[in-house]
Order: C-alpha cells, then structure tokens, then sequence
C-alpha cells in the first residue's frame, strides 16, 4: 500500500452533507433484528454531514468510517466529535459508515481501510472537524429560530443556550433546519487546554451489546431462507482439487447442493450443522504438484542457507566488517528462527450475501478493506460496482488478518454464492480448521545477527540479516520486513541491515505489528545481549545509546521507575526489558517472570509505559496494551504453525495452536506519558516488546538466550 | 423428536438427532449470543448453562439434552447474572466482543457456585475460555469486583 497523507478536500468532507447517507435499506422480507444493521439512534436521522447525524430524540449518531473489531474506534471517533460538537456522552452512538474509498477513506491509505494503527491518527481533525461543523449549523439553525445572534449562542453538554433571552434547547429540534444550512468551509477547533472528553475515560459505547449477547456479528445475521456454506480445503498450500466424490455428502439431511469452486468443494445446506457433516461426508483426491511438500525444518535450511548470499540492502553505515575484525571488543553472533503465526481471530471469517428485488448484493461482513470486497465481489458476481453494497459488521477480531489486498478472502465467498446461482441468501463460512490452516500468516523469518561492544558499552558494530517473505510481495527491498531494524533506535557508527525475499506458496499477511513482531524480538534481545556481555545494565546501558530528551527515552525511564528496575525481585525469579516504537507510538515493558511448573516461562507481572501522543481514552489505550501483551505473549510462549513432512500443515484448532489462557495471563500496569503530541495508534504497538521482554529476563534467569520461537518448541527439545 | 427448555420455554427439535445443542440455538431457535469458535470445546464462546452448570454447547449433540433445562446469554437472570454484567460494563471489559457470552455465562456459574472466588479459583473456572483479545485481566479483576456487589 502506498501509504500517504491525502489533505482531505472540502468536497469530499461535505459530500455527504444535506444527503441522507443510507446505511444499506434492508429486503422486505428481513426484519432489523436478522440483518444485523446498525440502530443508531431512533427516529428520522438528519445528516450534518458524511459523518454525523442528529435524531429528533437528541441522539448523536457518529459513521463510522473504521470498523469496530475491539480496539476502540467506535467510542474513539465518537469522542473526536463530540467534543468539538459539545455534546452529553449519553447521546452518543456509532454506527458502521457505508462503503466509500473517496468520503470515507482512511487519510493515511487514500482508500477506505483500518489498520496499521491508525484510525484515530487519520481521523483526529477530520472528526473533530466533523463535530465541529455540526454544532455550527445547530448554532445557526437556533440563532434563525430564536432570532438571535449565532454569536450569543452557548453549547454545552447537549443544549443550545441563549442567556439573553433564556430560551434553551437540545440538538435534536433543530436537527432538520441545521441539515440546511450551508457547512462552514473551516470551522474553529477547541485549544486541547479546553478539552472536556478528549482525555477522560468516557464508557465505551459498544459494550452494552457485548455484555447482554445482543451485538450482532456476521455470523449472526439469519435472513429468512437462509443457506449455510462452507468449503473442504486442502491441507496443503498450492493444492487443487484433482477429483471429488460427493455421493455421501449429498445424502447429509439438509445438504441442498455441492460445487465446485476454485477454493476447494464447497457444499451448501439449510443449516450449519447439515453443511458441516456434508463437507465430512465428501471424498476428495487433490493434486499436489504445485503444492509446497517442504517441512518446516526443510524451508529453515533454505531460509538459512540465504545468510551467506548477497541481499538486499536496507541500511549500511560506517563499515561492520572492518568494525566486527577490531580487537578487544565482545563479539556476539546469534540466529533467530520465527515461525509461521495465525491470527485465529475469535470469529472465523464468513460474509452474508442478500440478492435484492432489483438484482443487486447486500453484502455483510467485518469488512477491513470494504472498497477491496466490493471490487472483488462485484467482478465475481458480475454487478456493476454500484450494484454490490458491502456493509461492515463488528467483527469478532481480526488483528490483520481481514486487511488483505485483492480481498482473497471475499473471492472464496464471492465464489461460492455465484456457483449455486438462485435468489437464496447465503452465508459463508470458515470453520476454525479453515482459519488455523487457512494461509495468510506472519510469514516465516529467520534472522542473523553479529554485533561487537567495547567495554564502556558502546556498540560499535551491528550487522543483522534478515530471511522471510515478503508481505507487500514485493521483488526488491520490502518495508515490512525491516522496519525496526533498518531504523535502528541505537546509536551505532557501523550498522548494516540486508533484507531476502523468499517466496513460498504459502500465502502471508501482516499479523498486529507487522515487522515489529519479529524485528522488534531480534534487536531488544540482541541488544540486551551485547549489553550485558560488557555488565551494563539493560536500562542503563540502552539509554546511553540514545537521546536522553527522546520519546524512546521517555518510556524506558518511565517503565522501569514503574517496576523499581534495580530493585532485586524475589528469589527464582528475574525480570527483563524491552522498548519499540511502533506506528509511531512508543512503549517499554518490564516482564517478571520464574520457570514454571511446566520448565515453560511463568510471566507473573509486566510493567507498560506507553506514549502515543495526545491520549484520546486513557482506559482504551490501557485495554490495547493489555491485550496486545497477552497477543503477543501467547504467540512468544506457545505459537507456531508448522508444516510436516511433506508439507502437510500440522495444527488444525485451538488444542494445537495455543492461544493465551486466563491462568498464563500476567498482572498488567500500563501508565501513559503525557504527551501535547498528535495521536498515534495503540491496536499494534503493545505487542512488539513483551517477547524480547520475557527472552531477556528468561536468559537472566536459565543462561539461555532464546535463539527460536515458540519458546516452548526450545523448551521441550 | 426432542423437548427442551429454552430460557424457561418449551421448545422441540426433530432434525437430525446428532446436530450440537449450539447449531440448534442459533440456526433453529434464532438466538445468536451463544457463539461458535472451535466446534471442540477448546474455546468457550458456546458456553450455555444446561441443568444450571456451565456447558460447551458445540459438543453437545441435541439426543442427549432430551428432558434438560438450558438457559443462554439471552436469558441468564439473578443476582450472579446481574453483578457479572454491571461489573464487565463498570470495566469496559469485552473488546471485539465475540468470546464475551461465554466468558459471562462461565463466570456467572462460578459465582453461583462460588460466591467469593480466589484467583486460582477463577483461573480453574474460566481457562476453559479463551479472549484473543486477551481481555484476562479485566475478566478477573470484574469477576472480583462482582463478587464484592454480591456481598451483604
């Protein structure tokens, strides 16, 4: 993706504006409850503009532009325009937008999309312009009413005041006269010193339904005649089906139909259960000769054997050869082996599709890239583009793994609700087996490293090489693969960072932080390495190697203050530090940690200081990092998906691809430096630092560094 | 032909004997907080109360509840039930949201059957369920604090 900041144009920003934007109108025969379209608020909704409207009953209905799938946009965006708007938080609400690559686009990506930690970095003015231009046309709207001057209007706390006069009002019986005043080209935002919910801990405002059972997902939407489909897929990435027998399948009570699409089989039936035991019942014989038939340890070698090759250059300062032949230095070489990870986020991927009375697709899925599904379904169903309606739904997680260019995943659904034709609406489905074997991982990496340290600690040399796939598919030097590398926070005369592309049949995907999630391990355990081979101190020793008035400084001093860094822990257990910056944001964690029952890692306590600017929801930002520590830590600890011999993919569900449980959870403080700073993200940026974290207090307290992931794989070998 | 209780009403199925209690709740009887997550009872989100303890409803075939009383996210009442949900919205505990059903009808059976529960009392209760969202510490420090409401 080219990533770039697009100034958005007043056109764009007002296009929605006088215009009621329909969230997508509902067939007849669907009632509000089984179509899952967002409430909002009740009554007649007057547009302010693309991405407020007001009701008759006061309430505030913010659109949405980024999907809601746990890290806070519905509540944050809200806040954004609210604040400006001056309303009460009890007449908030948000809702999914509709689909538009243009009025909705996400500023940083110049299409509509979330990811990359960026939603409230994108839209922090856009919404508080938002807000801002409403409260205007309310303001304009009571002065023509009252006959007042627009100047002597007063807006606080959800009601329009005039003292002169005393009269007095909420939003929503002025909502149909603001929706027709002309926008203002450039209305004035709050000085941050006069914030009043910017900064505050307001609720979120979509835990209600996720509290009672009634929020609704994909999964959940049922229109009447509905048809269930899911499909057999290989065990092997690359594989085709060669041949399918599917006279058991089609005996299966309830199985309607069976076909084949370029995914696999798929079989069609009146409920889930009936599609599950027809897809068991089918006999497939698939052809492997494109397939990948190589073994985790086979695609090491090779990835390994690319160390002594010529690659591509992503950084070189100084000169590391000549650095690393100098005498009397500590030299430090190591090799890390990342493994192919899934996302498995709780829901597996579906799509629900509704053919309307004129031909047209309401699609309904937790759409990341909604622009990109509607591309690909349209091409697929073969509608015009106007004719497909992709409309997000809240989304049981994804953490990358619905951010996919070309949209592979609504080309399956796509396909599979073209083949059976008909005007049955269907939904599409993915087991957990298709998730945990479904492709699309953080790729594979291995790294080598080889570093020289004098004895005051300066590290004079850093040399660092790093194999993998490239996720932007990229044939030269790709990004993603470096990041945190190529720009190494240290300060080091001599540095050197080459980059391999490897490509694979195995399709990858960023995974929540990206490159971090493997550059981020390597150079917070190699530098801790280096550092304590001279005795210096881990937090010591890294803030000699940058600058003292840096945000990175900032989180370091502030997490191990948190900790009492240098107090001794109890016996049997040591502590280890980590710090990365990530999507802009900065954060340092202290893990502490004992060797459990298991011989595994027991991780008892990490300490989190976080700077990602202008904090919009204290208690967001908290819950990202929290959950972004046991993301990542699970991965560190347990994950792994492996290919065995011949290729076949080993894991199939939750029992052999671990996921964090309640009793593995560590204590997690997260304080927030105070920042004026514009905001950045925090969806990814908790992530990077627990694993280094947990390696450098695992190596203190066993000797061992840990050169391979899951660290349970090393443990048990 | 099988009869049940569905959150205190009398339901029948006569489908395939063997579909799971889950697949019948949510395609047959249209309630949808009950979620699906593994189909192996390795995750939790299909957590129901079946005869008024915690069950994984995605490995229950709907042949052997003939007869039983099965209670969902949509029809859980009582005091436990009232202080688990005013405690995970005092929290802002759920992110994406989806696991929550079940990690609210776990914890409501354990204070029912556990008023006051320890840590370990907790982890043993809920380890069955799993948040990739990692929501863990907000679980546990809510299931405390809904412990705490219940007192006196």
């Amino acid at each position: 993706m080219t990533i770039h900041d697009i100034t958005p144009t007043r056109r764009a920003f007002l296009a929605g504006a006088g215009l009621v934007i329909g969230v997508a109108i509902a067939p007849r025969f669907l009632s509000a409850a089984s179509t899952g379209i967002p409430a909002g608020g009740s009554g007649e909704l007057k547009a302010m503009n693309a991405f407020v409207k007001i009701g008759p009953d006061d309430t505030v209905t913010v659109l949405s532009k980024h999907i809601e799938f746990g890290q806070g946009p519905f509540t944050g965006l809200a806040t954004l325009v609210a604040e400006e708007l001056d309303a009460d938080w009890s007449q908030m609400r948000a809702v999914h937008s509709p689909t538009d690559n243009k009025v909705y686009a996400n500023l940083s990506f110049g299409l509509q999309g979330t990811g990359g930690s960026s939603s409230i970095a994108n839209a922090y003015e856009q919404m508080r312009k938002a807000g801002a231009t409403a409260r205007a046309m309310l303001v304009a709207a009571a002065a023509e009413e009252w006959n007042v001057p627009a100047a002597e209007i007063t807006v606080e706390k959800g009601r329009i005041k005039h003292a002169g006069s005393g009269k007095e009002s909420g939003f929503g019986a002025f909502a149909d006269k603001a929706a027709r005043q002309v926008a203002p080209a450039d209305p004035k935002l709050k000085d941050p010193k006069d914030f009043v919910l910017i900064g505050t801990e307001l609720p979120k405002l979509d835990t209600q339904g996720k509290t009672d059972g009634t929020a609704v997902f994909t999964l959940d939407i049922m229109p009447e005649g509905l048809l269930t489909a899911v499909v057999a897929h290989p065990k092997h990435f690359g594989a085709i089906v060669k041949s399918f027998d599917d006279g058991n399948a089609r005996k299966v009570r309830g199985v309607v139909d069976i076909k084949l699409v370029p995914q696999g089989v798929a079989v069609y039936a009146d409920n889930t259960f009936s599609a599950l035991k027809g897809r068991d019942a089918l006999t497939i014989e698939w052809d492997l000769s494109k397939a990948e038939t190589r073994s985790s340890e086979e695609l090491t070698v090779e990835y390994v054997r690319h160390f002594d090759e010529p690659g591509l250059e992503a950084t070189n300062t100084g000169n590391v050869d000549e650095a690393l032949r100098q005498q009397g230095l500590q030299t430090v070489e190591a090799q890390i082996v990342f493994p192919f990870l899934a996302h498995a986020p709780m829901e597996p991927l579906d799509a629900v599709f509704i053919k309307a009375a004129d031909g047209s697709v309401d699609i309904y899925n937790g759409a990341q890239f909604p622009g990109f599904d509607q591309q690909v379904a349209a091409k697929i169903l073969a509608l015009d583009e106007e004719k497909v309606r992709v409309n997000t739904q809240l989304a049981g997680g994804s953490f990358g793994r619905k951010a996919q260019f070309g949209s592979p995943y609504m080309q399956e659904a796509a396909s599979v609700y073209a083949a059976i034709g008909g005007d049955r609406p269907l939904k599409h489905m993915w087991t957990r087996e298709d998730d945990i074997r479904g492709g699309f991982y953080r790729p594979m990496y291995a790294h080598k490293m080889r570093g020289a340290i004098d004895a005051t600690g300066q590290i004079t040399a850093w040399e660092q090489i790093i194999v993998g796939q490239s996720i932007m598919a990229k044939a030269d030097l790709d990004s993603t693969s470096v990041e945190g590398a190529s720009n190494l926070p240290y300060k080091i005369p001599n540095l050197k960072v080459i980059s391999h592309n490897i490509t694979l049949p195995i399709p990858p995907l960023w995974w929540r932080s990206v490159g971090h999630t493997h550059t981020g391990f390597a150079v917070e355990t190699f530098v801790d390495e280096l550092l304590t081979r001279v005795g210096r101190d881990p937090v010591e020793g890294r803030l000699a190697l940058i600058d003292a008035s840096s945000r990175h400084a900032g989180v370091l001093r502030k997490a191990a203050e948190m900790s009492n860094w240098g107090v001794t822990p109890p016996e049997g257990r040591a502590r280890g530090v980590a710090v990365v910056e990530s999507f802009g944001s900065f954060v340092s964690q202290v893990a502490e940690i004992s060797v459990g029952s298991d011989g595994a890692p027991r991780v008892h306590k990490v300490w989190c200081a976080v700077d990602c600017g202008v904090a919009v929801n204290p208690n967001i930002i908290k819950a990202q990092m929290e959950g972004g520590i046991g993301y990542g830590l699970g991965a560190v600890l347990f994950d792994a998906i492996t290919l065995g011999k011949g290729g076949k993919i080993t894991q199939s569900n939750f029992h052999d691809y671990r996921s964090i449980r309640i009793n593995e959870m560590p204590d997690v403080v997260v304080e927030i430096i105070k920042s004026a700073e514009k905001p950045t993200g925090v969806g990814e940026p908790g992530v990077p630092p627990i694993g280094p974290a947990v390696a450098n207090a695992w190596r203190k307290l066993t000797g061992a560094p840990v050169r391979q992931l899951p660290i349970v794989s090393v443990i048990s070998s | 032909m099988v009869t049940f209780t569905l959150n205190g009403e009398q339901r029948t199925f006569d489908g395939d004997p063997d579909t799971p209690l889950l697949w019948v709740i949510r395609d047959f009887e249209k309630l949808t907080g009950t979620k699906y997550g593994c189909g192996v009872a390795q995750c939790g989100a299909c957590t129901v109360h079946l005869d008024g303890m915690p069950r994984r409803s995605c490995i229950t075939p709907i042949a052997m509840i003939d007869g039983s009383d099965v209670v969902t996210i949509e029809g859980i009442s009582g005091k436990e039930a009232e202080a688990v949900q005013a405690a995970w919205k005092g929290l802002d505990v759920p992110q994406c949201g989806y696991c929550q059903s079940g990690q609210i009808m776990s914890a409501v059976a354990l204070l029912q059957i556990l008023p006051k529960p320890t840590d370990d009392e907790i982890d043993g209760a809920m380890a069955g369920n799993l948040c990739r969202c990692a929501t863990y510490h907000r679980i546990r420090a809510a299931i405390h604090n809904a412990a705490k409401s219940m007192e006196g």
